[in-house]
């Protein structure tokens, strides 16, 4: 009896899963194939991944256009900076935090958290008066301090949470060792947070690298075009050249998938098992 | 080598909670002194005020000479070993033990030779390449033990360093602890709630409640010369007996028995306090008889106990005595062991 229960629950569990699965790889499917196909049959409904004539004409034009090359360089500026800065001001941030004690400390992260309540477009106004007063208008600094901004807040609660399930013991060894503080949050607490640090530099670079409506406002100029932009401007002609746009896309979600499957060992925690007895 | 003196130690944290109240202490160079008390009373926070870790409200803390209160842990001269080890996980056997010595850039093949002689004296040769998550608690204990005599401080500081051990390898390292105390002639603070630990390991004890220090002495002054009626009850296992007695003059009445005091105590109302040895066995001239509730054999001595006045009482006797549950058994007490307290503040009051 309790066995066929659980055959038919796993039933049940696996119908949704394949479901969502479906339903989430059947957008980027039709992407990569709309990517392959030869100019004359864009609009075929033909459901086929490899399309008949299948051809990487759309990814060659693309890697030859100079604003695409441009636009790619402009988008691993912008989100490099925003990961290093991220990664090194939430893992620093947080492990305040999470370990001393200040005046201030709740309020704190009460206001972090509050950032968070506000959906990016409702922020758009006065963050543009903000940039704009500040004369930063179509510069990549002015699109960083925002990202960096949107980004901080949820990267140094996710470090700040993970430092927490860190025993202060770890530290206080390293202080009795004779570390300096700064030591031993380098040598001991930062390689413990490796798993930490990888969603948090995950985050800050997806957070930019696909960004569109903040770029949108701040960036004016083609030349200073973050992928996502540009790939409008294939749009935005009299014809819709939906096969770079799609190659385009395809190219701009690789990196986030690679990435992801480079670190997904680091996001497996598990690493402060055996230092301390619970 | 040095001497730790503790000056009028306070420590109130923010909320009032007022943790150790004015502490003096004279740790002499070379000695195991054992900070022993229930849990809560402020053990951890003295010893790591002493390290350190913990800030001083007020006071002095003194290490060879040189007040430290506003020293960092690294600059004190002191190692610790925590009561859950605190190995670093990333690192293996051999690089948690030279971590220290890293740090403080001492010459790499000085490093290994002290990684290899403490690995040596600790047993643990074969595991220095592993990490701390493939040992065992014992294992990773002496790891812990290892990282802490690398580096040859002036004081050792023990936090309950064996409470996560069994009770089997909890005896073994204690021994292994008190070794290492004769072999490396060095300062060592220790503390622990077990009175056992303090009493084998101690060349003195201070008895701590409720943030105060009682009394600090040798274990068999503490044991024989207890100051009050918690050091009495804490120290010696099992408990001392007490029981709240009437004194006229030199005459001491409980229950209904009558003892005749070797002075005068100038109090009426008093507790009376009897260790479980002091229940003798005696056929001929007993004080009282008792019918036996509980036999523990424990193999060298037997432990019975038994009701006086609604309490119950234990006592230490031979292992010969075959005495069973039900059996009527005559005790005598030996009244010049017997000590007595004030029952108000709990007092010691001398005869
Ligand atoms: N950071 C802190 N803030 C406030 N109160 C604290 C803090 N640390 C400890 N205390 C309080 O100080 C008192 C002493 O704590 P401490 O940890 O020194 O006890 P202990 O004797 O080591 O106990 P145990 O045997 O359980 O380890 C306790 O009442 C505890 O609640
Ligand atoms: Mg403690």
């Amino acid at each position: 009896m309790k066995k066929t229960k659980g055959k038919i629950q796993l039933i049940v569990i696996y119908f949704f899963l394949i479901i969502f699965t479906l339903a989430t790889l059947y957008p980027v499917m039709r992407v990569i194939s709309i990517s392959l196909r030869p100019g004359d049959r864009l609009l075929s409904t033909s459901l086929a991944l490899i399309p008949e004539g299948a051809t990487l004409d759309a990814y060659k034009k693309l890697f030859s256009d100079d604003r695409f090359l441009r636009w790619m360089l402009n988008s691993i500026l912008v989100s490099t900076a925003v990961t290093l800065i991220g990664v090194i001001l939430a893992s620093m941030s947080g492990f305040i935090f999470s370990k001393y004690d200040f005046i201030g400390k709740k309020a704190g992260m009460t206001a972090l958290l509050t950032t968070q309540m506000f959906p990016a477009t409702m922020l758009l106004l006065p963050m543009y008066i903000m940039i704009s007063k500040l004369g930063l208008i179509n510069s990549f600094v002015g699109l960083i301090v925002i990202y960096s901004a949107t980004a901080l807040p949820f990267c140094i609660w996710q470090m700040k949470g993970y430092y927490d399930t860190i025993p202060n013991a770890l530290y206080e060894a390293a202080v009795i060792d004779g570390c300096s503080n700064f030591q031993a949050f380098i040598k001991v607490i930062l390689p413990l947070a490796a798993p930490a640090l990888v969603i948090t530099a995950l985050f800050s670079f997806m957070a930019s690298w696909s960004e569109y409506i903040v770029a949108a406002q701040v960036l004016q100029s083609q030349d200073m075009f973050t992928l996502p932009l540009g790939l409008k401007q294939f749009q935005s002609n009299m014809t819709t050249e939906w096969g770079l746009y799609a190659a385009g896309s395809v190219i701009v979600s690789i990196p986030v998938v690679v990435l992801f499957i480079i670190l997904s060992r680091w996001l497996v925690s598990g690493l402060t098992l055996g230092s301390v007895k619970e | 080598m040095a001497e730790v003196i503790l000056k009028n130690v306070n420590k109130i944290y923010d909320k009032n909670v007022h943790a150790i109240k004015d502490a003096n202490l004279e740790i002499k160079d070379r000695e195991f002194l054992v900070l022993v008390g229930p849990s809560g009373c402020g053990k951890s926070t003295l010893l790591r005020m002493i390290a350190g870790l913990e800030e001083i409200t007020s006071g002095e803390i003194i290490i060879d000479g040189k007040v430290v209160n506003d020293l960092s842990p690294k600059d004190r001269d002191i190692s610790m070993v925590f009561q859950n080890y605190a190995l670093y996980p990333h690192m293996s056997v051999y690089e948690n033990m030279a971590f220290g010595l890293r740090i403080r850039k001492f010459p790499k093949d000085e490093i290994d030779r002290r990684v290899k002689d403490a690995a040596e004296i600790l047993g643990i040769t074969q595991l220095l390449d592993r990490k701390p998550r493939a040992l065992s608690g014992g294992q990773r204990q002496r790891v812990a033990l290892g990282r802490a005599i690398v580096r040859k401080p002036k004081v050792f500081l023990f936090d309950e360093p064996l409470s996560n051990l069994d009770a089997k390898l909890r005896v073994h390292m204690r021994t292994e602890i008190s070794k290492l105390h004769h072999r490396l002639q060095t300062t060592m603070i220790y503390v622990t709630h077990d009175q056992v630990e303090a009493m084998t390991m101690g060349d003195r004890i201070a008895v701590l409640k409720d943030g105060v220090i009682q009394q600090h002495d040798t274990p068999m002054n503490l044991y024989n010369d207890p100051k009050n009626i918690f050091v009495a009850g804490f120290i010696g296992s099992p408990a001392m007996n007490f029981l709240e007695a009437k004194c006229e003059i030199s005459k001491l009445k409980f229950a209904d028995i009558t003892l005749e005091l070797s002075g005068r105590v100038n109090r009426e109302e008093v507790v009376v306090g009897i260790r479980p040895e002091h229940f003798i066995i005696d056929g001929e001239m007993p004080h009282f008889r008792a019918k036996i509730d509980v036999v523990e054999p424990m193999g060298n001595e037997i432990f019975l106990y038994f009701t006086i006045a609604d309490k119950t009482m234990v006592a230490r006797v031979p292992s010969q005595s075959d005495f069973k549950v039900g059996d009527i058994a005559p005790f005598r007490i030996d009244v010049g062991n017997i000590k007595l307290f004030d029952r108000e503040t709990g007092e010691r009051i001398s005869l």
